[in-house]
């Protein structure tokens, strides 16, 4: 596909309390059925929606944890948490999902799809790409 | 087709209007086979291949694949013969994920129109 755009999608909110983070994993999975260019974006409380354990099926909403794991299979590759958000929040990486994904390029390595990025850095992965959908 | 209702050894099923079942948990093979004869397909153990698979899917994800994904996914498990288009859309011609989730009793694949 010659007309491939950087998308990424940035979740601010927990799991909990609203739809937003069962709607964005829904547009990321329709977005990414088209074969863009897609990276996640997790901070503020978003990063919430990334950490171990969580259901939410006692809320009378589908338990959507296991989904995110999937993503991997969606070919996204790139999910990015902030540092200072999980910091501001008592959490480090390892209170994060294992997300993966296989390497084509490197036969088919199992990869880790969470990068932690600064805050600095967020600011520029977002400069950097060509549509961005906040949720 | 309208919203309404599969019959299964005489027990009502609800299902909506494009046929998908409105409990997940009312599935049965029985069922699996009422639908699959409504949608013109006579189940094969090759139709099941997909359909348990897809099944095993959404029991582990929670979410219903997109073709893409169902395609690359059968052709790590089952092999390239099977992970193709070609083959699903032989089994399933109006589309693998789509008829084949209605079968397996799942929710329409997020992205399919």
């Amino acid at each position: 596909m010659s007309d491939v755009k950087k998308f990424l999608y940035v979740n601010r909110k927990p799991p909990h309390g609203t739809i937003y983070a069962l709607e964005s994993l829904e547009v990321v999975l329709i977005g990414a059925a088209f074969e863009q260019d897609v990276a996640l974006a997790f901070l503020d409380d978003g990063v919430f929606q990334l950490v171990k354990g969580w259901n939410t099926e006692e809320l009378g909403s589908k338990n959507f944890q296991p989904a995110y794991t999937a993503l991997g299979d969606y070919d996204i590759q790139k999910v990015y948490v902030e540092k200072e958000s999980l910091e501001e929040r008592g959490l480090s990486e390892d209170d994060l999902l294992e997300m993966t994904y296989e390497d084509e390029d490197d036969d088919w390595a199992e990869k880790s799809s969470i990068r932690i990025v600064s805050r600095e850095e967020m600011a520029q992965i977002m400069r950097d790409s060509d549509v961005i959908l906040s949720f | 087709m309208s919203a309404g209702f599969y019959e299964v050894n005489g027990k009502q099923v609800p299902h909506d209007e494009e046929g998908y079942i409105t409990n997940l948990s009312d599935w049965s093979k029985e069922l699996a086979e009422v639908i699959a004869k409504q949608e013109g397909i006579d189940m094969t153990e090759e139709h099941w291949d997909v359909v348990n698979f897809l099944r095993e899917y959404y029991d582990e994800y929670q979410i219903a694949p997109a073709i893409r994904v169902l395609v690359k996914a059968i052709k790590k498990k089952f092999g390239p013969e099977k992970g193709n288009n070609k083959y699903l859309y032989e089994l399933f011609p109006y589309g693998p994920a789509k008829q084949a989730c209605k079968i397996a009793g799942l929710p329409k694949p997020t992205g399919c129109v």
